[in-house]
């Protein structure tokens, strides 16, 4: 399968591209493997701000638990942080968004054995996987609508229980989490959306692949990003 | 136009040069025990700094002017670098501006490393919009209690403070609008902002603190100067920042206690 | 099926777009959306140098009464001021070097047709340009434009009724950082993309122009502090709107309590500086890569010390993010993360030294040509190193107490953000001028121009220092009530006169601009005799780069004055160079 083969860091400026060059530009009717490369390049380099906002926030839950602040009323320094009790609702959802996950990766690879062999037998080649095709681009949309329909009972549970945006600090970043989470997931679902239409499209099986497989990542990303903000609810209060 | 670029900015760097030499607009002189260090630092900043930037400036006119085409020199020399005086003024200018800082250091630990002496004058200063309010504990050497809602801004003194009358410790509070403070002994300011970031400066003393609501920031200096001073508000709190003043008074051991005895004795 | 799609693949991909809209619009050229960066660039810089002269009037007239504005009120004053900061760091500063020269130009320079993601890059652009109308919509709503300075420290950002201003402006000021940010992060990832996989055979990173290198950090440092940007974006749009309390303690404003308890100020301040930091390493960045460029070439020599430079702007990119408590040593912060942020801060001024020197070392033994561009290069160097100088200073606690939100930091950061960087615009411009154009400048007009405003912007900047070690504080709007700052007012009054002559020249650049795109003389493929690929393709570029051919590369980007070369310059894309030493 295609590995992911960029090199240069910015600390490593000597990368081994020598007289090598790089692989033509797409512009020339860049071949399957160069647009595949650039467009999980264009996915990690994306997904650098989207950690780094995650991280920003996870700085200000962690700094914003251990402040003390000065209560004029007593001239004394207290700390005001209520952990929430989180749903259970929230591991059902864990559950639903893990199994996407692997839904995702199915559709991933499926579409990817297609789209390496038409490369492998030219574009005229005779479509030759099995006739019957398991739907798991279907599937993983229709998970990842049930994940957010999760998260927004879970908000409305937490909303039941007394717990709002402004209650608690705690609160404040539970609600902040799950939504910023909730909103990247959300993205990902609109491209799976765009993944599924382009066929109808007439979008060729490998720029489809190529969808496929960048969102694929996205998607897993958003999984683990997904357990760590659960468990820094859950466990560091 | 190598010779005009070498003669304005050989002008432009003298000339600056010169303002910055004849200390033409300066710190005003320094009234407190920390200022000598700091102004003395400035000095060897100064030298340091303003040497490196003449240098560069005066080079810089003076290659461009050299080097044109036309004068003396007829082909470029064709050279990459040289390695070795890349290590070198690497070195060099570490060794110039970590040593700078370190030598500030000590000044910068006396300040703020160590907690007020235990013989300072207290003074509890009030940031609000856009007024410095001053308060002194009293004979029983405690802050009483502050409540936002008793906060009432168009009374001033102690009801701008929210002092809650309640707590007995606030009874001999002195509230004032101005700071009065001994000379030649410290003292310890305990800052404090009802709203939104506010800054006590009082640059004859070379100090200057951030007041942040949400904390009571503790920090010391030692005027050493009878005399009055501008206190300035030096972080932008709103409209009226730029009107928001107060006054140092520095005198002496014997009138400071004349002034707080006068003030405590109206609390009675 | 098949034939089919590669037809329409081919032909959404190779042919140049007909029509205005997918032409100049929405086009997917990187050459026409750097020229969109660089005009809506061009836009900000007049409106931000407007404000600032606003300013300049009411520090020294107060009470006057302006034609068509009347009096400008001291909440006036700081929402001119806030908005001038706000337009010039992003929409200028941010915008031009990187969004308009570095689309333009960093494709053509690593030999490449285009960036990695056109479709992206056409967004971006809209997204940029978006921000800016919802910027400028805060001028106009109820209560104008937010008065909590570029900067929008919290607990004054984060309430409604702590000035006027703060309601509905501040919310949309918000908004349009938020969206900016995400048109930068759009921006970076085209950068970073292009340049790590789109380079052409030959064109290794250690053959890349500084220009390039610039860029690309440049976007690596975007795309690591934007995200952070916008996560303080909207926790302060929370705290303003929802009731969260992440920035506000427990406060009173106007003797109402506000509902909000237990937030750290100092959190958005964190949270901001460490954007705010590599901010202004990406403002000034792209213009060092241009001075480096610019001095190699009009000095008919190669660059002193090309690894030097590279891993100088390497180093001041990363160091860049190590350093920002410097902005908050008089915050309430530790005095021991001051220290440590204060090694730190002295340490990234090494790096800087070291391009310093280099530069000079690149016009030692040169054979100097003194274009309009050279000149603008020459000028950020001299700029540079003095604004530079004043950062030593400020990045000393024990001095800063001192120095901190005293007028001596708005002459460190204008000399350095305000005029060399836009140095580095002025020079690009002059140099990239034929290439994008098909033109010359008028030469005459541009020295003109370079004179008055390198002479006006030390006359506006210098004083500063002066204003700055007596005392004199900033976001002050005006000097009426405090004794010793009222003295300082005939410095107020020499930098306005300055201001006022100065910005009036920049329209002898605007006038040569857009009359040399119509009147200029027409202009070579290589009017400069430079080395970097720009110069081998036609002026103006077609709409692939390079007509077709994809060029490859055998030299460096410095090869000027090579022993033994036919030509006293040898570009990347010729036969390989074997100098006779």
């Amino acid at each position: 399968m295609g590995t992911f083969s960029t090199t240069a860091t910015i600390n490593e400026p000597e990368i081994s591209r020598d007289d090598r060059g790089t692989t033509p530009p797409i512009r020339d009717g860049g071949d399957y493997g160069t647009r595949l490369r650039r467009a999980r390049l264009g996915l990690l380099v994306a997904l650098v701000p989207v950690l780094m906002l995650f991280v920003s926030f996870t700085s200000a839950y962690v700094v914003r638990q251990g402040l003390p602040t000065l209560d004029p009323r007593t001239n004394n320094l207290i700390r005001d942080w209520i952990p929430v009790a989180l749903p259970r609702l929230l591991l059902l959802n864990t559950f639903v968004l893990l199994v996407s996950s692997v839904s995702m990766e199915l559709a991933r690879r499926q579409i990817r054995a297609r789209a390496v062999m038409e490369t492998a037998l030219g574009a005229n080649g005779v479509s030759s996987g099995d006739p019957i095709r398991m739907p798991w681009l279907a599937m993983t949309f229709v998970l990842g609508l049930a994940f957010l329909f999760g998260q927004w009972t879970a908000w409305k549970q937490l909303a039941a229980n007394g717990f709002y945006v402004s209650t608690t600090p705690s609160s404040s970043f539970v609600y902040l989490l799950t939504g910023a989470h909730a909103a990247h997931l959300l993205g990902g679902v609109v491209a799976l959306l765009i993944a599924s239409v382009a066929a109808l499209l007439h979008r060729s099986l490998k720029t489809r692949s190529i969808i496929v497989d960048v969102t694929a990542w996205y998607w897993h990303f958003m999984a683990v990003l997904w357990i760590y903000i659960f468990g820094l609810m859950k466990f560091v209060s | 136009m190598g010779l005009v670029l070498l003669v304005v900015i050989w002008l432009i760097t003298l000339v600056s040069t010169y303002f910055f030499v004849a200390k033409t607009w300066w710190l005003p002189a320094g009234a407190s025990a920390a200022a000598a260090g700091i102004d003395h630092h400035f000095t060897v900043s100064f030298y340091l700094m303003g040497f490196v930037f003449v240098a560069a400036q005066l080079a810089l006119g003076y290659l461009v002017w050299k080097y044109r085409e036309g004068g003396s020199s007829q082909k470029a020399s064709y050279s990459h670098g040289n390695t070795t005086l890349e290590v070198v003024w690497t070195v060099l200018t570490t060794i110039l501006f970590v040593g700078l800082n370190l030598a500030s250091s000590s000044i910068w630990a006396a300040e703020r490393f160590r907690a007020a002496e235990a013989n300072a004058v207290h003074v509890e200063v009030t940031g609000m919009q856009f007024a410095w309010y001053f308060r002194y504990p009293g004979p029983d050497g405690k802050f009483g209690l502050t409540k936002p809602e008793l906060e009432d801004a168009s009374a001033g003194g102690e009801a701008a403070l929210g002092l809650d009358t309640h707590d007995p410790a606030s009874k001999d509070d002195v509230v004032s609008g101005v700071m009065v403070v001994p000379v030649n002994r410290e003292v310890e300011v305990i800052l404090r902002a009802h709203d939104v970031i506010h800054s006590f400066f009082v640059p004859q003393m070379r100090f200057k603190q951030d007041a942040v609501p949400g904390l009571a920031i503790h920090m010391h200096f030692t005027p050493i100067q009878t005399g009055e001073y501008e206190i300035a508000c030096a972080e932008l709190c709103g409209l009226g920042h730029y009107k928001m003043h107060g006054m140092l008074k520095v005198v002496s051991q014997e009138e400071f206690d004349k002034w707080l005895a006068a003030r405590e004795a109206e609390k009675q | 099926m098949a034939t089919h799609e590669s037809a329409a693949h081919a032909s959404h991909v190779h042919a140049a777009p007909q029509g205005f809209i997918r032409k100049w619009v929405f086009s997917l050229d990187h050459k026409v959306i750097g020229l969109q960066y660089y005009f809506l660039a061009l836009a900000a810089v007049f409106v931000g140098m407007f404000l600032s002269l606003l300013m300049r009037i009411h520090l020294i007239w107060p009470t006057a009464t302006l034609p068509f504005f009347g009096e400008i009120k001291p909440e006036t004053y700081l929402s001119l001021l806030t908005m001038h900061g706000t337009i010039m760091v992003f929409f200028v500063l941010t915008t031009a070097p990187q969004g308009g020269f570095g689309n333009y130009f960093l494709p053509i320079q690593i030999g490449a047709p285009d960036m990695a993601f056109p479709v992206l890059n056409m967004l971006s652009f809209w997204t940029t340009f978006l921000g800016f109308l919802v910027l400028l919509a805060a001028f106009v709503v109820t209560g104008g434009a937010p008065l909590h300075g570029w900067t929008g420290y919290a607990p004054l950002s984060a309430l409604q009724s702590a000035g006027p201003g703060e309601g509905l402006g501040a919310d949309l000021w918000i908004t349009s950082i938020a969206i900016f940010c995400i048109g930068a992060l759009m921006g970076a990832l085209n950068f970073i993309t292009t340049t790590l996989d789109m380079r052409a055979k030959g064109m290794t990173m250690m053959r890349m122009p500084l220009t390039v290198w610039a860029w690309f950090v440049t976007a690596i440092l975007g795309l690591l502090a934007f995200g952070v940007l916008l996560s303080a974006g909207i926790l302060l749009l929370m705290d303003r709107n929802l009731g969260t309390s992440f920035f506000v303690p427990l406060v009173t404003v106007n003797g109402q309590l506000t509902g909000h308890k237990g937030g750290s100020p100092l959190l958005w301040q964190h949270l901001f500086w460490f954007f705010g930091h590599p901010e202004v390493y990406i403002a000034i960045l792209p213009a060092m890569g241009m001075c480096s460029q610019l001095l190699s070439v009009f000095s008919r020599k190669p660059i002193f010390g090309y690894k030097a430079m590279v891993y100088a702007i390497m180093a001041i990119g990363f160091l860049g993010f190590m350093v920002w408590g410097h902005h908050m040593f008089m915050s309430g912060m530790s005095p021991y993360t001051a220290f440590a942020f204060s090694i730190m801060t002295m340490g990234i001024g090494v790096p800087s030294a070291i391009k310093t020197f280099n530069w000079l070392g690149t016009l030692m033994r040169g054979r100097i040509r003194f274009t309009s561009p050279m000149l603008f290069a020459i000028g950020f160097v001299s700029l540079f190193v003095t604004g530079g100088i004043s950062g030593p200073f400020l990045a000393q606690p024990v001095l800063d107490i001192y120095l901190h939100e005293t007028y001596f930091v708005i002459a460190h950061f204008h000399l350095i953000m305000g005029v060399a960087s836009i140095f580095g615009i002025f020079a690009a411009t002059y140099y990239w001028f034929p290439k994008m154009f098909g033109r010359m400048m008028n030469e005459p007009l541009a020295k003109l121009h370079f004179w008055l405003t390198f002479v006006g912007a030390y006359a506006i900047f210098m004083p500063m220092h002066y204003y700055g070690m007596s005392a004199g504080l900033r976001r002050y709007s005006q000097s009426t009530e405090v004794a010793y700052i009222l003295k300082l007012l005939p410095i107020q009054r020499f930098i306005t006169i300055a201001a006022f002559i100065t910005i009036a020249s920049q329209f002898i650049f605007l006038f040569n601009l857009f009359w040399s795109m119509f009147k200029g003389a027409k202009a070579s493929d290589n009017p400069w005799e430079a080395t970097t690929l720009e110069w081998t393709t036609a002026t103006p570029p077609p709409h692939d780069n390079f007509g077709g051919r994809t060029p490859v590369v055998k030299n460096g980007p410095y090869e000027y004055s090579v022993p033994g070369a036919p030509r006293d310059f040898v570009m990347q894309s010729d036969p390989e160079i074997k100098p006779k030493h």
